[in-house]
């Protein structure tokens, strides 16, 4: 096809130099289940040798795409099956030191992060599950470029109260020993319902029980791009045209992210997986998903009207992105981490946006609680409450929630925690104060809801 | 190889000046990279030029020719992108 048209070039050389559109993650993800033995050594040395041998071209090849299309690639990422399952197999299992060797192997291939350190518990915990987690605060501690996450809840199984406590205590526990980064561990702790097994998008990551032997699913990113394209409308532009413009500029992501996925996977010889078309910002300016509520004529982040246009903004990406894509996963949609997001860390330091106008926003965007800051002090049966209230959104709703808080040891409303780099820097917000004690010690499940009379 | 794979476009954005398309036609000839179309014109008071090539006869890789051409660029103090055209043709095409 002889395509030369000046004008469409200058807009794709523009929204990557002016509007930072990049391909946030290519994620290479990888099954660890040959990888099983009643020796742990042979498990560690089985998974560090499989890693390798899968993952030791994948930054050259991306670095190489990168250069050819000009177009960056933020994050070169590794996901694997759930390491409760794997570490199960071994007569005396040792998750710490499988957790070193994830990173060992990440470290050496060259990847920002490895995510799939974690187990799905929805209906109940084996006893690789329970040990598993009683040792992700001391894994995360020890190691630099290992995730971790844990499916508690499903719309299908209900809510495992019994797992939310003990997670809550990890939490506090993983925030607890990296006091000197302002408890970084729970930063890279993410707690989900309904998980979905392809997501490539951190902390969350983890390769599905479902899922082939390998894929490259690939995630990407334009906030700015989409915030740029609003406000080139005129001011009063009707829902239905904005609705319409975004979903333009989300093909036009999104159809760049399945080119590249493609191609990268073709060089690394493996399938190509999902592309996740989310909106995920970075604390750069103008990368801010709380920009677009502006450009779409909201005074800040948490005004009256926030839900509804990150309702529409979520709709709207994934219809715009499903044509350009044979296969579309992962979490789809916009995200709101605060700390990652200049805008949203705005709005949540001036008190616009509270706790409970973001979980409010969790209704309605692709993931949930994100990358929030909340006082050291907070009681762990509080933090139980907060990730009981946001897996029944998921739960009911029928879609993804997850909650990534961060109970800063030693710091309290009005300060922040500060983590550089994509991870930013999160004022911390106020919790409610009143006991949620009695009700989360009840134990047991919240059954799963009823899928009709749906009012 | 599809014949597409083999094309590029190169778009070099800064203040006008004399001898720009000179210095980058003369780098392309060296390097066996024949050019297809040229469009330019000014936008927002820079000058803005856009290739269509195809490197099939170059025996330099991707990297060394837009190299030469990046460099090329720094010495005219002029912005330049070298792109393969697929990312082009599906960002805009249906």
């Amino acid at each position: 096809m002889n395509f030369f048209n000046e004008e469409s070039i200058l807009e794709t050389i523009n929204m990557i130099r002016i509007h930072n559109l990049d391909i946030r993650t290519v994620t290479l993800a990888l099954s660890l289940r040959d990888c099983m033995d009643s020796d742990v050594r042979c498990v560690g040395e089985k998974i560090h040798e499989k890693i390798i041998r899968y993952a030791q071209y994948l930054k050259h090849y991306a670095d190489e795409i990168e250069e050819e299309y000009s177009i960056p690639i933020v994050n070169k990422r590794i996901a694997v099956t759930p390491i409760s399952i794997i570490g199960e197999s071994c007569k005396k299992p040792n998750y710490v030191y499988l957790a070193k060797i994830l990173d060992k192997a990440a470290d050496e291939v060259g990847v920002d992060f490895i995510g799939g350190f974690g187990a799905l518990v929805e209906k109940g915990m084996t006893k690789g599950d329970i040990m598993l987690m009683s040792s992700i605060p001391e894994a995360l501690a020890g190691t630099n470029k290992v995730c971790s996450s844990v499916n508690l809840a499903s719309s299908k199984a209900g809510i495992n109260m019994d797992a939310v406590n003990k997670m809550a205590e990890i939490i506090k526990l993983s925030a607890q020993l990296t006091v000197k980064n302002d408890g970084i561990g729970a930063a890279k702790l993410v707690c989900f319902c309904n998980a979905p097994g392809d997501n490539p998008f951190m902390a969350g990551a983890f390769h599905g029980i479902g899922e082939p032997e390998c894929a490259l699913n690939i995630g990407v990113s334009g906030p700015g791009v989409v915030r740029a394209a609003i406000e080139s409308l005129p001011k009063d532009t009707s829902f239905g045209e904005v609705a319409n413009k975004i979903k333009q500029i989300a093909y036009k992501i999104t159809s760049t992210g399945e080119l590249i996925g493609h191609e990268l996977a073709q060089k690394l010889g493996i399938p190509f997986g999902i592309i996740d078309l989310s909106l995920a910002p970075t604390p750069a300016i103008g990368d801010s998903v709380a920009g677009i509520f502006r450009a779409m004529g909201l005074e800040h982040a948490g005004a009256h009207g926030t839900t509804a246009a990150l309702a529409m903004l979520n709709d709207a990406v994934k219809k715009g992105g499903i044509m350009a894509s044979s296969h579309v996963g992962g979490l789809s949609g916009a995200f709101i981490p605060v700390s990652e997001d200049a805008e949203m860390i705005e709005a949540a330091s001036k008190g616009y946006l509270t706790f409970e106008k973001l979980e409010a926003m969790t209704c309605v965007c692709s993931v949930g609680l994100d990358m929030i800051a909340i006082p050291g002090k907070t009681p762990v049966e509080t933090i139980s409450g907060i990730i009981a209230d946001e897996m029944a959104i998921g739960m009911i709703n029928k879609k993804t929630t997850a909650v990534r808080i961060i109970p800063v040891p030693g710091k309290d409303v009005g300060e922040n925690a500060v983590y550089g780099g994509l991870l930013g820097k999160a004022p911390i917000i106020p919790v409610n104060n009143l006991s949620s004690e009695n009700f989360v010690k009840r134990g047991g499940r919240i059954p799963a809801p009823i899928h009709s009379l749906n009012n | 190889m599809n014949v597409d794979d083999n094309k590029i476009i190169i778009t070099i954005i800064g203040a006008d000046q004399i001898g720009i398309v000179a210095k980058i036609t003369a780098i392309l000839a060296e390097c066996k990279v024949n050019i297809e179309d040229i469009k330019q014109s000014i936008m927002q008071d820079f000058f803005v030029m856009f290739m269509l090539a195809q490197t099939g006869q170059s025996s330099l890789t991707f990297n060394e020719i837009k190299e030469k051409l990046t460099k090329a660029g720094k010495e005219m103090n002029m912005e330049i992108w070298v792109q393969k055209k697929a990312i082009f043709n599906k960002m805009h095409t249906i």
